[in-house]
């Protein structure tokens, strides 16, 4: 397989980058955004995907991983289509959320950090998510799930194909 | 100054430091680790916990990181508080979670600050008995060894790499436990300076590589204060030895020189010492081609013999070798009989250099000082490849003027992360003209490329921009530009500096950096005036003698010499090899004195094995016009000894025959009273704290008695050293020697070496007892005329084509370059040249390129360099091929014909 001809920023990515630079005094402080964008297009943030922003920005490969490793929600490995993260800070906990990502592991039959084998969910805990006062809570994609039951869990997932 | 007091007991202290720095400053034992004294605080590491109270009728007070809180008067803390010494034993426990319990495998172990400080914190019993995180280590290349599992999270490996030095392919991965300290993938490290992580880290994350493969103990080597021999700059090195190999070199502080950090070349570039090419014994060709070994004895009754014999001895010494040699062999031969081993045109630029030094009545700094000036304009040189620390020193004055928003908003100077978010990677007035893009040009404002002659022209039209009673040049459209923007930096700055140098050859050009330097002064500027120049003893060679070596050619071609002693030098490193070659077919009898075979050697009747700087000692004077001594190590078990010892044997002089260091420095400086100062470079052999004598070896050096039990079972009488107050064994005085005299840095309680914290008068500040080395040249006056010689315009030659040297910092030094650590760092040589012209050429990349210089044919890879504007070349200086080149050389260039 040759990955290094197929380019991952394409030229309409890169237009999309350097219009966010354009607002700053450095073309650093696009560097979060820009990996954003590369995650909104592939899912996840390759090695040459790092590569090829570095360039993009002016940084070394190793100013941009330093960010890119840092940020727990940009993801340094192939994630599935769907993304859950579950809540497991201190007040999820006291309202169970244990019990939801049991029934999630077994359901999907993978462990928090892994992708289910046809590439459809990751499931990956996640601190508080500002809604304590209706936890348990989950993040899939971009919908935010409140006060879950284990009920409710498969008709939620039938939601992401 | 300050009074604060420490648990209830007063001390004076400097103003404007952090409480941390000045805890151990008054000699207090304060754990630490993120802080570091060139790379100031970040309050990160949490260690330097104390307790600070409001007033004395405050009983509870609070913590407070050391680190972070600024000298106030009348500030009262405790360190010895139990709530403070309890946080500072939890704070290492917890940062330790992680650390493997692996000291006796860890090259660190013996001589690490995180060892220091758990046992100074108390925290003396590990309690975490679940799994330990545990990460991948990386290669990074041939200097550096890595060990992830040993981190606690300072940050100073990334302060230093990142931000201190500049590089960028080094940094912090991920978050919480997961920490990881490393390159984006594993390879060699890039920047010159990366060796320096082997001190700055405070565990065995990174070690030296160099000492891994032969590996002791701090505490078993046997160590001396040495110069480094790599460049002319002669920043502070200790050099240690075990079993007669040399193992590593470290930073030796010098407040003055290179303070904390010393580059790659010179730390990694020592292994030449133990080379297969050293020579070891008298070595006698006759006739030729026929080589026998000589006993030492009859090697100098040979050589005597010859010279008794002889019409005229001529003397040729060597910018690598320390004054004392190199004046030995002029009592040898007679002042009118040395020469300089350097041709007319170093020797000449050399000259102009001192003579600039002494007469401009511009300032040159310090190394230390460098990192005072507020506005830079580098003329010439690539710095990072031809003086390296200077590089370091250069990036942190970039800093000076963005740092004054800082203390505009009233940021201490030590609170690094503050001042950081404040100056947001601004770049100071650093300006850089060079024949091609420098490593030091990411630092710069703005950079200029053109061929040498066009920068001297450049650099005089600043000079004219600053001072109109300058003389000016004609400057192509955006030259002119560059010139006007850089004088008008140099003009708004308070303290501009000007960087120069030998190392393109060009004597217009150190001129004009002069007519620079001078305009500034002139309109009350506090100007200073750097060059670099090649070799560790290049202005000390030059103090000695006016004369060069086609003038020593000279002597032999005209019948007048028939015996020649070549000292420490590699002819064909000098002058172009057919010259050469023509020298020795007429030399008469040749003598040689060197510590590595070369092509020079294989001319010579006799060869002498002479010391390398770990096995001499003597004295060098570095581009600033500061001698510096520097102490042999070890005692070889062989014949090599220092040159000037070898050449002691052939002089008549009684006082000198017979001499020991301080002798021959007394005789030196007789002959040469602007050497005056050498003198107190270093105390003389005599000096004795009390009655004892500095030992070489720490007090729990081991294995003395059984070393040597192969050969004798009854240990042998240990080597005597007459020519300094340095032992070589363990015995003597154990505390603070004079800051000259210092072969390691240790002190209770401080293995590491941190433990320099110890020899300071203030952390951070001068050397007890002041810094080492004498200026011997101070800007005195200004009975300088502005020069005038500005070179024509440069015309391309599509026939002649110029050849401008390009300058690596592994490669281009002739020892450090047989070392084998850095041999995998040597790019193969090649020629370069600008993407238009290669075009005309039709040479593509990797093609080879025929070259035609000085009669000699050279085929070299094609390089394609974009930076270049095009109309020369470029070809490395130093390698075995090139370094014989006259720079600036001509040749004609085509593709080669296959
Ligand atoms: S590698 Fe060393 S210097 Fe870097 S953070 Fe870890 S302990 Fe500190
Ligand atoms: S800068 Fe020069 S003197 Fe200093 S360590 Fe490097 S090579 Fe040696
Ligand atoms: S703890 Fe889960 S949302 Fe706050
Ligand atoms: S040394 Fe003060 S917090 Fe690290």
């Amino acid at each position: 397989m040759d990955t290094q001809t197929q380019r991952i920023l394409t030229d309409d990515m890169i237009a999309e980058i350097r219009d966010m630079y354009q607002h700053f005094p450095v073309k650093k402080a696009a560097c979060i955004e820009a990996l954003k964008l590369i995650q909104k297009h592939h899912r996840w943030v390759s090695d040459q995907a790092v590569q090829e922003l570095a360039e993009v920005l002016d940084m070394s490969p190793d100013e941009i991983d330093s960010v890119a490793t840092f940020y727990n929600l940009i993801f340094r490995k192939p994630v599935g289509r769907h993304v859950i993260l579950i809540c497991d800070s201190v007040s999820c906990w006291i309202m169970g959320y244990e019990k939801i990502a049991d029934y999630l592991k077994q359901k999907l039959g993978i462990q928090f950090g892994e992708t289910t084998p046809d590439g459809r969910f990751t499931l990956i805990p996640i601190c508080c998510l500002g809604t304590c006062d209706r936890a348990p809570a989950m993040f899939i994609d971009e919908d935010l799930h409140r006060d879950l039951t284990v009920e409710q869990i498969d008709a939620i997932l039938e939601r992401y194909p | 100054m300050a009074t604060i007091y420490i648990d209830n007991v007063p001390y004076e202290v400097k103003d404007g430091e952090n409480l941390l720095q000045a805890c151990l400053s008054v000699g207090k034992n304060l754990t630490y680790f993120c802080w570091h004294p060139a790379l100031h605080s970040v309050g990160a590491c949490r260690q330097c916990a104390v307790i600070r109270y409001r007033d004395e009728n405050d009983t509870r007070g609070r913590i407070v990181m050391a680190c972070m809180e600024p000298v106030a008067d009348q500030a009262r803390i405790s360190i010895d508080a139990p709530e403070a010494k309890k946080f500072r034993a939890q704070n290492i426990e917890s940062l330790m979670i992680n650390h493997p319990h692996d000291c006796p495998v860890c090259d660190e172990g013996g001589e690490c600050h995180l060892q220091d400080m758990t046992v100074m914190s108390g925290h003396n019993y590990r309690r975490y008995r679940f799994k330990k995180r545990t990460h991948l280590n990386q290669y990074l290349g041939p200097f550096l060894h890595h060990e992830m599992n040993r981190c606690i999270q300072c940050y100073r490996c990334v302060r230093f790499y990142n931000d201190y030095a500049e590089g960028k392919d080094f940094g912090v991965f991920a978050a919480h436990d997961d920490v990881y300290f490393g390159r984006y993938e594993p390879g060699v490290l890039e920047n010159e300076f990366s060796g320096n992580l082997v001190e700055v880290c405070p565990t065995g994350v990174f070690t030296d590589k160099t000492l891994r493969k032969r590996y002791t103990r701090k505490w078993d080597l046997t160590n001396a204060p040495s110069i480094c021999h790599q460049c002319g700059l002669g920043c502070n090195i200790i050099a240690s030895e075990r079993y007669g190999s040399l193992r590593r070199i470290l930073n030796r502080y010098n407040g003055d020189v290179n303070g904390y950090f010393i580059c790659d070349r010179g730390r990694f570039g020592y292994e030449y010492v133990n080379s297969q090419r050293r020579i070891q014994h008298a070595l006698k060709q006759e006739p030729a081609g026929q080589w026998q070994g000589l006993k030492k004895d009859t090697a100098i009754r040979e050589i005597r013999n010859r010279i008794r014999a002889a019409k005229r001895v001529i003397g040729i010494g060597s910018p690598r070798a320390s004054l004392e040699s190199n004046f030995l062999l002029r009592e040898l031969a007679g002042a009118e009989h040395f020469y300089a081993g350097v041709s007319e045109k170093e020797s000449r630029l050399i000259k102009e250099v001192l003579h600039i030094l002494r007469h401009s009545g511009v300032r040159t700094p310090s190394l230390k000082e460098t990192e005072t000036y507020d506005a830079i304009f580098v003329i010439g040189e690539d710095v990072t490849n031809t003086a390296p620390r200077l590089a370091l020193s250069l990036r942190q004055a970039a800093k000076n003027q963005p740092k004054e928003k800082a203390k505009a908003l009233k940021i201490a100077d030590w609170n690094d992360a503050a001042i950081r978010e404040v100056i947001q990677g601004q770049k100071g007035p650093l300006f850089i003209a060079a024949p091609y893009a420098t490593r030091l040009d990411d630092a710069a404002l703005a950079t200029h490329q053109a061929h040498p002659d066009e920068i001297a022209r450049l650099a005089f039209a600043v000079a004219h921009h600053v001072d109109a009673a300058a003389a000016d040049a004609e400057l192509p459209e955006k030259a002119k530009a560059f010139a006007r923007q850089v004088a008008d930096a140099l003009v708004a700055a308070k303290k501009p500096l000007i960087v120069a140098g030998t190392s393109l050859y060009s004597p217009s050009l150190i001129h004009a950096a002069a007519n620079v330097a001078m305009a500034l002064k002139k309109a009350g500027k506090e100007a200073g005036l750097t060059y670099t120049v090649p070799e560790v003893n290049s202005m000390g060679l030059m103090m000695m003698t006016d004369q060069y070596l086609e003038q020593a050619f000279e002597q032999v071609y005209s019948g007048q010499a028939d015996m020649v002693i070549v000292v420490e030098n590699d002819l064909y490193r000098r002058l172009p090899a057919d010259q050469v070659d023509e020298f020795f077919r007429k030399a008469g009898t040749v003598v040689v004195l060197d510590s590595i075979a070369h092509r020079t050697g294989e001319h010579a009747h006799f060869v002498l094995p002479a010391g390398t700087f770990a096995e001499s000692s003597g004295t060098v004077v570095n581009n600033e016009g500061r001698a510096q001594r520097f102490f042999q190590v070890y005692q070889p078990r062989n014949d090599i000894q220092s040159t000037w010892k070898w050449l002691q044997a052939f002089v008549e002089k009684e006082q000198l025959a017979a001499a020991n260091l301080d002798d021959v420095i007394q005789q030196l400086t007789m002959a040469y009273p602007e050497l005056e100062g050498v003198r107190e470079a270093a105390p003389g052999a005599q000096f004795r704290v009390g009655t004892q004598k500095i030992p070489r070896e720490p007090h729990r050096y081991s294995g003395r008695t059984a070393m040597l039990a192969h050969i004798n079972v009854s240990e042998p009488k240990p080597p005597e050293d007459p020519d300094s107050p340095l032992s070589f064994t363990m015995e003597g005085y154990v505390g603070t020697p004079p800051a000259p005299l210092t072969p390691f840095f240790w002190s209770p309680g401080w293995n590491s070496v941190q433990a320099v914290n110890r020899y300071q008068q203030e952390v951070g500040g001068m050397l007890r007892g002041g810094n080492p080395g004498r200026r011997l040249i101070e800007a005195n006056g200004s009975s300088l005329q502005y020069f005038t010689d500005i070179p024509a315009a440069f015309h391309p030659d599509n026939f002649h084509w110029n050849i401008v040297p390009a300058y690596h910092i592994f490669g281009s030094d002739e020892l450090s370059a047989l070392s084998e650590p850095l041999q995998e760092r040597i790019p193969a040589l090649y020629l370069a040249l600008s993407p238009a012209d290669a075009q005309a050429l039709q040479l593509q990349p990797g093609q080879q390129a025929e070259l035609n210089v000085s009669g000699q044919t050279l085929r070299l890879p094609v390089v394609i360099r974009p930076d270049l504007p095009g109309g020369y070349v470029l070809v490395p200086k130093g390698w075995e091929a090139t370094a014989g080149w006259l720079f600036p050389v001509q040749s004609s260039l085509k593709p080669m014909q296959v």
